[in-house]
């Protein structure tokens, strides 16, 4: 079932065009990494679904409802990227802020409070003042103001920016339980290696589109990449690289691709030997979302 | 090292225009505004006039001339003729009375007020303290006003006699220095007369009012601080809408400013004898119109402003302009005729003369119309500005 459907979205500001026909699906339950460079459209993108941006083209739909902007979406729960709390209320005030705002009442709303601060692990902060919170109680406090009212699908701007990697850990733990309830989550980083660990699928974007979608391994292919990626670090400098290596900058390292390790690496370890080098070490390394990601968007600095 | 640190601040101000403006604009802005204010108007024929209400009794020929002469007087604004007091808009200006004189001194229309009274003609240059005085009807809280005409109308006197004055050469039988006038005169004040502190009630409200002004515009400013820390984005994205916000922050201000004018007085009454209790319903049709419109002005602030820099020396320059201009640091009263009737675009001088006839002339509340219809409007006007101005806020 789709929870999330992206077709063809569209949207410019002034000379910048900010989303140039980007299409991908969100499945219930999943977590879906969405990667790209600075500037590449996932914040927009998230403004759109969150209906602070109105598309000049495409189509948003929400588990098949189409979504017009400023229409009602209480399926949807969005998590910003700046730490939108207020700083002199307490962790429980904001969260019954925010729980009121998103319509909550009465007893659901104290009881959706004390979820969260359980969740969060704020339950013996709950009546401290917002101000005196580390990064990384303000992450998961911002996270727990996004879902009080139990959003089917919850979307998430770099949720673990400038928080250190206990609190990442405690952060992706929350995500875990949400998906466990059943919702679909759609986040998007810069930390690949989140995305490679986390998320089932990752759609990576550049210029306001999507370039590739799909696993790791997907996207490995789809950027051509070999599989594995086998390094040889010799005793001494070569002259020359021997037939199906290349060599390295300061000639102590001979590099191949390798599909299958087992059945390759003897022969290219017996042409090595052949060509008169000595082997120091050698390493196996599987391609990387890190080098996928490179290969799809390009080195090129993004502003 | 000295050198690097002084150009990289000069650096940075050439880039920031704001802190530019703030730096030689603002400067200049409330420099003139000021000088408009207090250092009159430059000889273009707007000086300051003292309104005064003339009744003349006597109808003589001598009466009729001093009436003539004050009406001459570049000083004076001599008004002889006014609507009965309950008019229609139809009825025309007629001959005033001392009745009708002394209500419109209390009622705030004039601060000043010159009964002729019959006989007046003959007690004229005698200077043995017999015959008619003439009678000032003053409101204490000018009293520039009625030493002004008292001493016009012994100008007038004497240039009407201008003979008789020649001749006068002999020494008086009195000490008394009025008794050595050509005209004599008798001075009642008719309103403020009980005030322990007459000017209390002037500057309570006069500071009360800007205070609230500045208040409302951090209040108001409360939005941009939102937009950083994304609080609104995220409020927006709920169930409230811009509407819904704008509503809930102008109701909010309103309270605050309801609190903020009534500590004020509370302050006044306990400290300085200020009369609250004895005012209340007035006090608090004021203090809830004025507050409602200060609360619209501040989201007009805080709507318009990018930025905290912004609204600081936007909010400066105009709120210390219209406390300068609606008689909040200086009464209006003693304005030129043309910054008197400029400064009613500002809403507080409205409330401020609101405040005047609750407190200094003690009216009636249904005399507070002309005041609470201004501020309503300008509540309407204020609310449908900051409702397009936060436009920028939605969706994008």
């Amino acid at each position: 079932m789709t929870a999330l459907h992206i077709e063809d979205a569209r949207k410019r500001f002034g000379a910048v065009e900010a989303l140039r026909g980007l299409s991908f699906e969100l499945r219930a339950g999943e977590m879906l990494a969405l990667l790209g460079p600075n500037g590449a459209g996932k914040t927009t993108l998230v403004r759109a679904l969150a209906g602070r941006v109105k598309l000049d083209g495409g189509r948003l739909a929400l588990f098949g409802r189409d979504l017009a902007p400023g229409s009602a979406r209480p399926e949807l729960g969005v998590v910003p990227q700046e730490l939108a709390l207020y700083p002199l209320l307490t962790a429980g005030e904001n969260l019954g802020v925010f729980g009121a705002l998103h319509g909550l009442s009465g007893e659901r709303l104290r009881a959706r409070v004390a979820w969260a601060l359980e969740w969060t692990g704020l339950g013996d902060r709950a009546k401290e003042s917002v101000k005196h919170f580390s990064g990384g109680m303000k992450r998961r406090l911002n996270l727990a103001c996004g879902v009080l009212h139990e959003p089917r699908v919850v979307l998430l701007d770099e949720p673990t920016v400038g928080v250190d990697p206990q609190s990442r850990e405690k952060l992706y733990d929350m995500l875990a339980a949400l998906r466990a309830a059943g919702a679909a989550v759609l986040v998007t980083t810069h930390y690949l290696e989140e995305a490679e660990a986390r998320c089932e699928r990752i759609v990576v974007m550049d210029h306001g589109r999507a370039v590739a979608q799909g696993t790791l391994a997907e996207l490995v292919a789809v950027a051509g990449l070999p599989a594995r990626r086998l390094t040889l670090h010799l005793e001494r400098a070569a002259a020359a690289a021997p037939a199906g290596f290349s060599l390295g900058p300061d000639g102590t390292a001979l590099t191949a691709s390798v599909t299958d390790v087992a059945g390759e690496l003897p022969a290219l370890l017996e042409r090595v030997r052949g060509a008169g080098l000595a082997v120091r070490d050698l390493d196996v390394r599987a391609a990387s979302l890190q080098a996928a990601f490179l290969a799809l968007t390009g080195k090129e600095l993004r502003e | 090292m000295i050198a690097v640190l002084f150009r990289l601040a000069w650096t940075n101000l050439r880039r920031d225009r704001v802190a530019q403006v703030m730096t030689f604009v603002l400067p200049i802005g409330f420099f003139s505004i000021f000088a408009l204010v207090f250092g009159g108007s430059g000889g273009n024929g707007s000086t300051p006039r003292v309104h005064v209400l003339v009744v003349d009794e006597s109808r003589t020929e001598t009466s009729a001339g001093l009436v003539r002469m004050l009406s001459e007087e570049d000083g004076l604004l001599v008004q002889a003729k006014a609507r009965p007091a309950n008019a229609t808009p139809r009825d025309s200006a007629v001959t005033l009375t001392r009745e009708r004189a002394e209500a419109l001194v209390r009622a705030g229309e004039a601060p000043v007020a010159l009964v002729l009274p019959a006989g007046i003609d003959t007690s004229l240059l005698r200077y043995d303290r017999r015959g008619e005085k003439a009678l000032v009807l003053t409101d204490a809280a000018d009293p520039i006003a009625a030493r002004m005409v008292t001493g016009l109308l012994q100008r007038a006197t004497l240039r009407l006699s201008r003979h008789a004055a020649a001749e006068f050469g002999g020494a008086p039988d009195t000490g008394s220095v009025d008794e050595m006038l050509p005209a004599r005169v008798e001075t009642r004040t008719v309103v403020g007369e009980k005030r322990t502190s007459p000017m209390i009630a002037f500057y309570a409200a006069g500071i009360a009012v800007m205070f609230l002004m500045f208040s409302a515009s951090a209040a108001g400013g409360a939005l941009i601080e939102e937009t950083e820390s994304g609080t609104l984005e995220r409020v927006l994205g709920s169930r409230v809408g811009m509407t819904g916000l704008l509503a809930a922050k102008w109701l909010y201000i309103t309270w605050l400013g309801v609190l903020q004018i009534t500590v004020m007085f509370v302050w006044g009454m306990l400290v300085f004898r200020l009369p609250l209790l004895s005012h209340l319903p007035g006090f608090a049709l004021m203090t809830a119109a004025t507050a409602a419109c200060v609360a619209a002005f501040g989201l007009v602030l805080g709507t318009f402003a990018r930025t905290r820099a912004q609204l600081q020396g936007v909010a400066n320059l105009v709120i210390l302009s219209l406390s300068a201009v609606g008689g909040s640091m200086f009464p209006r009263f003693l304005m030129s005729e043309t910054l008197q009737k400029l400064s009613l675009v500002g809403f507080n001088a409205w409330a401020l003369d609101g405040y005047r006839k609750v407190f200094w002339f003690e009216l009636p509340v249904a005399a507070l119309w002309p005041q609470l219809l201004a501020l309503v409007l300008f509540t309407v006007a204020f609310l449908a500005l900051a409702r397009q101005l936060a436009r920028r806020w939605e969706v994008a």
